[in-house]
């Protein structure tokens, strides 16, 4: 699957598979997005009690499990971690708030894109404009440091962690909400999303397909094999738009979307700058959260708890548009950012480079 | 012959050190990966890039690769 063809079939297929679970009853260009599925999940469990946003969302645990599943298969799945934990927990935190302001993570801007949705124009410009500044760190040897290898069980518990979840969304006791009104309510039968997530799942983890990583590698690299994935979502997500008569082209009125453009571009950015720095897209982490990457893990927990401060402290923009609240924690999590980004440049690199044959050895 | 071990980075860490192994050394590079994701990123890299490539599976490390590269 390591070629062009791979990942523009990859892209085809989560264009498509996420305008057809908006046909079974996900909300309008959110087929999948990983931040808000995420914070439904995490609603559900109650850590927040937004009640409009609370369902166990099947796409997440199926994109996990399919994942896991083909990594093991593959003889890839590889427990490590060590790598800036707490650090990338706050990476994944703020990931969370840029992608609650302007409601959607990298994936959702994309099907945004591909449902006519103009204002994710604005979050694109952000999202390339966070994602060049991220370059910038990178290439002056800004690093989270390295990973080292773990027990096996440490990797094992978050696929079971979602199976666990699994159970709970089919049992639904009491202690678990479920959103009867709004976005969270607004959900495909549970096996299709399951199904979808798998394919999902198992595709994404061969190709690595990564939003952030299209970008970020086309510049850095003039590598254009990841940014072929993103467009080829955009095109699909299109034309099953047009064919299922979802798209709707335009800025005002756009389904779970406001049209405020400097904190779409503001929340994109820091959701850029972010997932750069973590090394790939909340997407990406999930399914590295799943092949073993403790680190991984520990960005999707930041994710989840960044989704409950979102809500719990009206942090999340709504279609009316940003709160106070939340501009305020948009500001404060670029300025976390960019002290984690500035403390992490690792100055002797090049100078390890010149000196010496050993590069990179510690 | 510059040597460059990249085990335990994350994305793109394992391109661009070799990126900048090459700017000190243009003709001829060694990059240690341990995941198929870093091995393929670094393929692909050195490929674009002019570079016949020859990679081998450590015995005995799952998913750890030498890369050996030499310019074209």
């Amino acid at each position: 699957m390591d070629s062009k063809k791979g990942i523009i079939f990859t892209g085809a297929v989560i264009g498509i598979l996420a305008v057809v679970l908006v046909r079974f009853g996900n909300p309008v260009n959110m087929g999948i997005c990983i931040a808000c599925f995420i914070r439904d999940t995490t609603g559900a469990l109650g850590l927040h009690r937004a009640e409009v946003v609370q369902y166990i969302r099947p796409e997440i645990i199926g994109i996990v499990l399919g994942a896991f599943l083909i990594s093991v298969a593959k003889k890839e799945f590889d427990v490590r971690g060590g790598s800036s934990p707490f650090l990338r927990f706050m990476l994944g935190f703020v990931v969370m708030l840029g992608a609650l302001m302007f409601l959607g993570c990298p994936l959702r801007m994309v099907l945004r894109l591909g449902g006519g949705d103009l204002n994710a124009l604005f979050g694109l410009a952000g999202f390339a404009a966070g994602i060049i500044v991220g370059i910038i760190f990178l290439k002056n040897g800004f690093s989270l440091k390295r990973t080292y290898k773990l027990s096996k069980l440490e990797g094992y518990l978050f696929p079971l962690f979602n199976a666990g979840l699994y159970i709970l969304l089919l049992t639904a006791p009491a202690f678990i909400f479920f959103s009867t009104k709004g976005p969270g309510a607004g959900h495909a039968p549970v096996w299709i999303a399951l199904a979808a997530g798998l394919i999902v799942g198992v595709l994404v983890q061969r190709t690595r397909l990564c939003m952030v990583g299209g970008i970020r590698d086309a510049i850095l690299f003039k590598d254009t094999y990841l940014i072929l994935g993103f467009i080829s979502i955009i095109v699909f997500a299109s034309l099953g738009n047009l064919y299922f008569g979802f798209y709707k082209l335009g800025f005002a009125g756009q389904s779970v979307a406001h049209a405020d453009g400097v904190w779409n571009f503001l929340g994109m950015a820091l959701a850029g700058w972010g997932s750069v720095l973590l090394g790939g897209c909340p997407l990406r982490q999930l399914i590295l959260a799943a092949e073993g990457n403790v680190d991984s893990v520990i960005t999707v927990l930041g994710m989840s708890a960044g989704a409950a401060f979102a809500h719990n402290f009206s942090l999340a923009a709504s279609a009316q548009g940003p709160s106070p609240n939340g501009k305020i924690a948009v500001l404060i999590s670029f300025a976390l950012t960019l002290m984690i980004a500035y403390f992490n440049l690792e100055r002797d690199v090049k100078a390890t480079v010149q000196g010496g044959v050993k590069i990179g050895a510690n | 012959m510059a040597q460059i071990d990249t085990r335990g980075m994350s994305c793109p860490q394992p391109v661009l050190m070799t990126k900048k192994a090459l700017e000190v050394n243009s003709t001829e590079v060694t990059v240690l990966v341990d995941s198929k994701t870093a091995k393929s990123n670094v393929e692909r890299y050195l490929n674009l890039t002019g570079y016949t490539i020859n990679t081998i599976e450590r015995d005995g490390e799952a998913n750890t690769f030498e890369i050996s590269a030499k310019k074209k």
